[in-house]
């Protein structure tokens, strides 16, 4: 093979130069722009505690939706014991009632955008 | 014999990767906690739910439209102009249709003009269910036939399925043609089957079908069959009662008084 040595630095060169911001965000430990969700809300306590509901509210409500449709439960019991309904509209936004403040701004931020929940599941505010 | 250099880096490296593959990964993997559930107290619980159509008294109230109005309303169920798009829960039908093979002109004299209220007979033995690849239609242990929009792919087989015409598809998106919408309850969007549920979400939360609630002069009447002390058993009791298509061994399990 001709160049071979060329070939396989200009190579390294060129990777680590495309995956430089991530390089650059792991060694600063922080990334340049970090969405900010604002909760704007009277009730002090979530269905579950925030770090769980930070990283898993996407795995909470997918069984949420097949405990209510699938199996007709439709209670869940908060860790401090409180009930609360099963549902995204009734419980979640009734809270979170500034959805672009505060689903949109990390959801944008991941490019996840506008997950499809919302083309059937009504959001308050927007109700006419 | 002792495994040789080359088997060796391969083991030491995938074990190194998937190491540091799930460092970087952190817990996402790990599984959610169950949360935890409880019954809701005043939950209606049957063994095997059915409603009773008294059409003596749907008789008597010509044109009357509650429950099918009461029905939408709960529901979102949108109002197209055009009938190609129209999707029903609860509605009328000429009794030659509703009842094909019914014997008629003299023995049901008076009920031939009558127009019949029908809706999801779910099924003891439903046919949408078996040709769903999906399961999302399923019946459940207390025999309901529910629809999961979730899982829709709307493939339309159950459509093709239900002799009696119970399955609507959104062929448009149904949001702008609800009048006002109930945000207790979803819409759905183009491309899902719908169908009546017999109101499983007010049953959990122990509250009668829309349509029975609806009904000021009592013609539908809902209740587990398998409770022999149940309105609807004495009804049945009482009463003689017709099934729509029984012949087709899909053991409905809506029952019209006549
Ligand atoms: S009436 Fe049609 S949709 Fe309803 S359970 Fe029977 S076959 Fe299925
Ligand atoms: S249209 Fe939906 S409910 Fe009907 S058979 Fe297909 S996937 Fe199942």
């Amino acid at each position: 093979m001709y160049d071979a040595g060329k070939i396989i630095v200009g190579l390294i060169i060129f990777l680590v130069l495309i995956t430089s911001p991530v390089w650059y965000n792991m060694a600063s430990g922080k990334s340049e722009v970090v969405p900010q969700p604002k909760i704007i809300t009277a009730e002090k306590e979530c269905v579950m505690g925030t770090e769980y509901m930070r990283e898993k509210h996407m795995d909470l409500l997918n069984e949420w939706r097949d405990k209510a449709v699938r199996e007709g439960e439709r209670i869940h019991a908060a860790p401090n014991g409180r009930k609360f309904n099963m549902s995204l509209t009734g419980t979640c936004l009734n809270c979170h009632s500034n959805k672009t403040e505060f689903c949109d701004a990390c959801h944008n931020y991941s490019a996840v955008g506008q997950p499809y929940c919302w083309d059937c599941h009504n959001i308050p505010e927007e109700i006419k | 014999m002792g495994i040789d250099r080359r088997k060796f880096l391969t083991i030491a490296g995938l074990t190194a990767a998937s190491v540091i593959g799930r460092k970087a990964l952190g817990d996402s993997l790990s599984v959610a906690p169950e949360s935890n559930l409880l019954p809701e107290e005043n939950r209606l619980i049957g063994h095997r739910w059915a409603m009773v159509v008294d059409l003596r008294k749907c008789k008597e109230q010509h044109n009357c439209t509650k429950c099918i109005d009461a029905c939408n309303a709960v529901h979102n169920i949108p109002q197209f102009d055009n009938p190609k798009d129209e999707v029903k829960w609860i509605w009328k039908e000429h009794f030659k249709e509703a009842f094909p093979n019914q014997e008629k002109e003299y023995i049901l004299e008076g009920l031939l003009e009558t127009p019949i209220t029908v809706m999801c007979n779910h099924c003891d033995n439903p046919p949408c269910v078996r040709v769903c690849p999906t399961q999302a239609t399923w019946k459940r242990e207390d025999g309901i036939v529910m629809m999961d929009m979730h899982r829709c792919i709307g493939c339309r087989y159950c459509v093709a399925a239900c002799p009696y015409g119970s399955r609507s598809f959104n062929w448009r998106d149904p949001r702008p043609f609800i009048k006002e919408i109930n945000k207790d309850y979803p819409t759905r969007t183009r491309g899902v089957v719908e169908k009546c549920n017999f109101c499983a979400e007010r049953l959990a939360r122990g509250q009668m079908p829309a349509c029975v609630e609806a009904c000021e002069e009592k013609a539908l009447i809902f209740g587990d069959l398998e409770d022999p002390d149940s309105e609807v058993r004495a009804l049945l009791r009482e009463n003689f009662a017709i099934r729509r298509k029984p012949n087709l061994g899909t053991n409905p399990e809506v029952y019209y008084i006549v």
